[in-house]
C-alpha cells in the first residue's frame, strides 16, 4: 500500500439486494486533498461514505482509512451526515450535541470531564456558534444546524472530515461562509465532500470525482463533458448550460 | 381524605406510587425520545405469559412477570438489531404470543387465579410489602443505570449512526435501554397494571415533553406529573369508588390532551399574530 493514501479503496463492490450501489470503485485520496465528489441522487455517493466510515461493508474489494481498516481508524475521521436525518424536537441543547464527538476519547464508563467542554467549545468558536451553545438544537436555522454538526465532527480533532451534502438545505448566503470555513480547515485535514451541487463544488474543492454507481475520477479537477454524460446518463447540455467546463477550470 | 392516609393500606399506596413514578417518569423520557412506545407496549403486555406462568406453577406472578418482560427485551432487541424481520411486525408477534402464553398457563392453572385483576388493570391499594421492597430495589438500579449510562443513552436516542461511528456499542446500549423498559414494567404492574402500564410510561414524560428542552428537568418534571396523577388519580378513585388504576391513567391522559390542546391554540394564535 503506497504510503499517505489517507484512504484507498480498491475494487470495492457494495450491492443493496438485486441492485449495484457501487461498482468496481477505486479511489486514493491523498494526505490534504479536498475531494468533492458529484453524482445524481441514488448515484451511491452516501453509501461511498459509509464505506470509508465502516457503517457498510463491502461485498468485494478492500478499504483502507489511515493505513488501517475503517473501524480502527474511526476515531480519527470526523463525519457531518445529511441534513434532517434528526428528530427537531429533540430535547439537547447545542453543546451537548457538539460533545457527542468527544465520545470516543471519553469512551463507555467514563463522563464527560472538563477537557471535553472545553474543546466543545473551541470547535463551536471556531464555526462561530459559540453564543447559541445553551439553545436547543431545532431553535436554530438550518445553516446554524449544520455548523453544529460540522463543529461535532471538529470536537474530536479529526485527521479526516467527511461531508454528506452539506449545503443542501443551506441558503445561498450561508453558503459561502460555509466554503471559507472549508478553505480554512482544509489546511488541517483531508476533506472528502459528496454533493449534488456542481457548480459550488467545482469552485471550492481542489479535485472531483464524479459517481454515478461507478466512479471517474483522474486525480485533477478537470472533467470532460463525457464524464458528466456518463455519469448523469443524460446528455450533457442538461447539466453543462451553466457554463460547468469553464468554472470546472477555475483559472490558475 | 387526610384520614384515608391513617390506614395503612393507604400508606403502602403512597409509597407504591412514589417509586412508580420515580421508575416511569424517568425510563419514559427515554420511550418518549426515542419513540420505542409501541416497543414498550409489546415487552409490557408480553409479561402477561410471565404472570401466568406464576400462577401455573405456584411462585410470584410478579417474578413471572420480570423474567417475561426481560426475555421480551432481550429478543425484542436481538430481533430489531439482527434480522431483517420489520419492527413492528415483531412487536406485533411478541406482544400476541406473550398474552397467549398467559392465558394458556391461566387456563391450566385449574381455572384459579386470585388477583387477577389486579395483575391486568392494578390496584395501587392492595400492594404487598414484598413488592413494595422489589419496586424500590428495581427504582435503584434504574436509577444507576441513568446516571452510569447518561451520555451513552443521549447520543444513543439522538443519533445512533454517529454513535456508531465514534465508537459506541450501539446495540448492547439499545438492549440495556429495553431491559430497562422491562423492569420498569415490573415496577409499575401493581399499580396501574400490565394493561394500562404503557401509559403511565408514556404521559407523564410526553406532558414533560411541552415544557424544557433539558432532560435531566424531563425527568425531574416526569417524576413530579407521575406523583401528582398517581394521588390525585388515587383519590379520584377514593371519592368516587372507581378502579384505581384507570382512573390514574384517565385523569393524566385527560391533562396530556388539553396540554396539547392549549399548546395547538397557543401556535395558531402566534401565526396569527402580526409580526
Amino acid at each position: 500500500m503506497t504510503t499517505g493514501d489517507i484512504v484507498r479503496l480498491e475494487h470495492v463492490w457494495v450491492n443493496y439486494g438485486h441492485t449495484v450501489a457501487l461498482e468496481d470503485i477505486n479511489l486514493s485520496v491523498k494526505e490534504h486533498d479536498f475531494l468533492g465528489i458529484i453524482g445524481p441522487n441514488g448515484g451511491g455517493k452516501s453509501t461511498l461514505l459509509k464505506v470509508i466510515l465502516g457503517l457498510v461493508q463491502p461485498d468485494r474489494g478492500t478499504v483502507a482509512v489511515l493505513g488501517n481498516s475503517p473501524e480502527k481508524s474511526r476515531n480519527k475521521i470526523g463525519y457531518v451526515p445529511q441534513y434532517s436525518n434528526f428528530d427537531h424536537n429533540f430535547p439537547v441543547s447545542v453543546l451537548e450535541v457538539v460533545m457527542m464527538g468527544r465520545y470516543g476519547r471519553a469512551g463507555v464508563l467514563r463522563p464527560y470531564g472538563k477537557s471535553d467542554r472545553q474543546a466543545a467549545a473551541r470547535a463551536l468558536e471556531r464555526v462561530s456558534m459559540l453564543a447559541h451553545s445553551g439553545s436547543q438544537i431545532g431553535q436554530l436555522s438550518s445553516g446554524q444546524q449544520q455548523r453544529v454538526f460540522i463543529a461535532r465532527a471538529l470536537v474530536s480533532e479529526p485527521e479526516l472530515l467527511l461531508l454528506d451534502e452539506p449545503t443542501a438545505s443551506v441558503d445561498t448566503a450561508m453558503q459561502t461562509d460555509f466554503y471559507e470555513l472549508l478553505e480554512q480547515l482544509k489546511k488541517e485535514m483531508t476533506i472528502v465532500m459528496v454533493s449534488h451541487d456542481i457548480g459550488a463544488v467545482s469552485i471550492f474543492v481542489d479535485k472531483i470525482a464524479c459517481m454515478n454507481v461507478q466512479l471517474f475520477y483522474h486525480g485533477s479537477k478537470e472533467i470532460t463533458p463525457e464524464i458528466l454524460e456518463a455519469t448523469y446518463k443524460c446528455p450533457v447540455q442538461l447539466i453543462a448550460h451553466g457554463e460547468i467546463p469553464h468554472r470546472v477550470l477555475r483559472e490558475h | 381524605m387526610l384520614e384515608a392516609f391513617q390506614f395503612e393500606f393507604m400508606r403502602n399506596a403512597l409509597i407504591a406510587g412514589l417509586l412508580a413514578s420515580i421508575a416511569c417518569g424517568i425510563v419514559g423520557v427515554y420511550v418518549v425520545i426515542k419513540k420505542i412506545v409501541s416497543m414498550s407496549g409489546s415487552i409490557a403486555h408480553a409479561s402477561f405469559g410471565g404472570i401466568g406462568l406464576g400462577y401455573l406453577l405456584k411462585f410470584s406472578p410478579v417474578l413471572g412477570a420480570m423474567i417475561f418482560a426481560l426475555l421480551s427485551a432481550l429478543t425484542m432487541g436481538l430481533v430489531a438489531r439482527r434480522t431483517k424481520l420489520p419492527e413492528d411486525t415483531a412487536i406485533g408477534i411478541l406482544w400476541a404470543i406473550g398474552m397467549a402464553l398467559g392465558v394458556i398457563f391461566i387456563g391450566l392453572s385449574a381455572g384459579y387465579a386470585p388477583d387477577l385483576m389486579s395483575y391486568l388493570f392494578g390496584n395501587i391499594l392492595t400492594v404487598p410489602v414484598a413488592d413494595i421492597v422489589l419496586m424500590a430495589v428495581l427504582d435503584v438500579i434504574i436509577v444507576v443505570l441513568v446516571v452510569v449510562f447518561y451520555k451513552d443513552f443521549l447520543l444513543l436516542s439522538f443519533d445512533e449512526e454517529f454513535g456508531t461511528v465514534v465508537g459506541m456499542p450501539v446495540d448492547a446500549l439499545y438492549i440495556l435501554l429495553l431491559c430497562m423498559v422491562a423492569l420498569t414494567v415490573v415496577v409499575l404492574i401493581r399499580v396501574v397494571g400490565m394493561i394500562l402500564v404503557i401509559a403511565m410510561v408514556t404521559f407523564p414524560a410526553a406532558l414533560a415533553r411541552q415544557f424544557t428542552y433539558d432532560i435531566k428537568k424531563m425527568m425531574l418534571l416526569a417524576v413530579a406529573f407521575g406523583m401528582v396523577f398517581t394521588f390525585a388519580g388515587l383519590w379520584l378513585s377514593y371519592v368516587l369508588n372507581l378502579a384505581s388504576g384507570a382512573s390514574i391513567i384517565l385523569l393524566s391522559g385527560l391533562v396530556l390532551l388539553v396540554s396539547y390542546g392549549i399548546a395547538g391554540l397557543r401556535a395558531r394564535l402566534r401565526v396569527k399574530a402580526p409580526a
